[in-house]
């Protein structure tokens, strides 16, 4: 796997959100991702930064694009320094949620993109990698 | 001796000569925004104030009450620039050559003593400095002011609701719809569906940019809400993209009528209510005319 751009961003506040996602887009739009393609990344996307921002107040996202078995794609790394997820499994469970929410965050970002990571350990923070692919399905 | 604080008094007038010297040799001054005479009598009113302050042998905490006029006149001039457009350089520019100024004066002031020199400069130093934070602080907050000000301007002319036709409602979203929008959004559908007694809203959301979890949550609210009142809600604009997200995301919008186009969602409120457009056939009326 060779990264062939690399950004990072840091998320603190709301407002971060929207800049955030122009970045994913321009990324997107710089490989000639569709826009099908590229809608489901930034939403993914803002699920993420989202959950970043309600349950860690933020953290640091790293933009790649990367390059593999002759595919382009881009891969998105999230880290907090939050509380971390204690049940991950049920975490992912379409419907389940600690914040009043729809509780699809993380099961949707997880549909939505082609390969999905999450790492967490309570009381240090999680790690949220994703990445889809220039022609992903 | 004399003390600083006497040496600068004495020397007032070629201090402030010095100074409005080192304004205006600035390249950056800006005569346009301001008249010689103003920056004139701002720079005598924040000197005198100064040496004011100093005169009763405070050198290094501002935040005391002698100091309370000096940081005043700071804060209205920062302020003031800050709304007419100056640069942070040129707003800063103010108090800054007011040391270079006083430390002139000191140096031809003090020319066999320089001990007492350093430590006078040393002190004036650290004065300005903190001075010079005052009037960042108070620039910023005033480019702040102008900020949130357009923020609200923005999130006021960006919800309009539109009466498209007698008791049907229309409201076109325009870019990212977080809490605090749909807050207004809500409230100003709620209060025009009372006070037109609509009872078809539809939401528009072209101009919506990408569609999470979280906006579908806010939407499905205002839907709710509507239907609260009485009011059917029809969801336009859903872009093909979007439909697709929405789908992988599990996001349940089958109670919910929605239209890809504002054209459809006009035509489905047009059948609710019984409705129809159609087309004339000048040819048959004019038969029937004859």
């Amino acid at each position: 796997m060779i990264v062939m751009t690399k950004d990072t961003m840091d998320i603190v506040r709301e407002q971060d959100v929207v800049p955030f996602r122009n970045r994913v887009r321009e990324f997107g739009t710089r490989i000639g991702m569709s826009l099908v393609n590229q809608t489901k990344l930034i939403t993914a996307a803002s699920e993420l930064v989202r959950n970043m921002l309600k349950y860690a107040n933020g953290g640091k996202v790293i933009l790649e694009v990367i390059s593999h078995n002759a595919k382009t794609g881009i891969r998105l790394t999230f880290s907090d320094q939050g509380p971390g997820i204690p049940d991950i499994a049920q975490a992912m469970r379409d419907g389940f949620s600690t914040g009043r929410s729809l509780g699809l965050g993380l099961p949707g970002a997880k549909r939505l993109v082609n390969e999905f990571d999450l790492k967490s350990t309570p009381g240090e923070g999680t790690t949220v990698t994703v990445i889809h692919w220039k022609h992903g399905r | 001796m004399n003390t600083t604080a006497q040496v600068l008094e004495k020397n007032k007038d070629r201090i402030l000569e010095k100074w409005m010297q080192n304004q205006m040799a600035d390249p950056s001054l800006r005569e346009d925004l301001m008249t010689n005479d103003e920056l004139q009598h701002q720079s005598k009113e924040m000197l005198d104030g100064l040496l004011r302050a100093i005169s009763k042998g405070n050198y290094d905490n501002i935040y005391e009450t002698e100091f309370e006029q000096v940081t005043d006149t700071l804060r209205d001039i920062s302020i003031t620039r800050a709304r007419q457009g100056f640069s942070p350089r040129e707003t800063g520019s103010f108090v800054l050559s007011l040391k270079q100024a006083l430390i002139e004066v000191l140096v031809e002031q003090r020319q066999n003593d320089t001990s007492t020199l350093y430590q006078e400069i040393m002190l004036l130093n650290t004065m300005l400095d903190n001075l010079s934070i005052v009037t960042f602080e108070t620039f910023i907050k005033g480019r702040e002011e102008v900020i949130l000000r357009q923020t609200d301007e923005i999130s006021e002319i960006s919800t309009p609701v539109i009466r498209v036709w007698d008791g049907i409602l229309a409201l076109p979203i325009i870019g990212t719809l977080d809490s605090a929008r749909t807050q207004i959004v809500m409230e100003n559908l709620l209060q025009e569906i009372v006070n037109t007694g609509s009872n078809i809203a539809i939401l528009d959301i072209s101009g919506v940019p990408a569609v999470d979890s979280l906006v579908a949550q806010h939407l499905i609210k205002t839907v709710s809400a509507t239907r609260l009142m009485g009011a059917e809600c029809i969801i336009s604009g859903i872009r093909a993209e979007i439909a697709q997200t929405i789908v992988h995301l599990g996001i349940d919008l089958s109670n919910i009528k929605t239209k890809a186009t504002l054209a459809s969602a006009l035509q489905l409120a047009f059948s609710m209510t019984n409705l129809e457009v159609r087309r004339i056939d000048r040819n048959k009326t004019n038969k029937l005319l004859r």
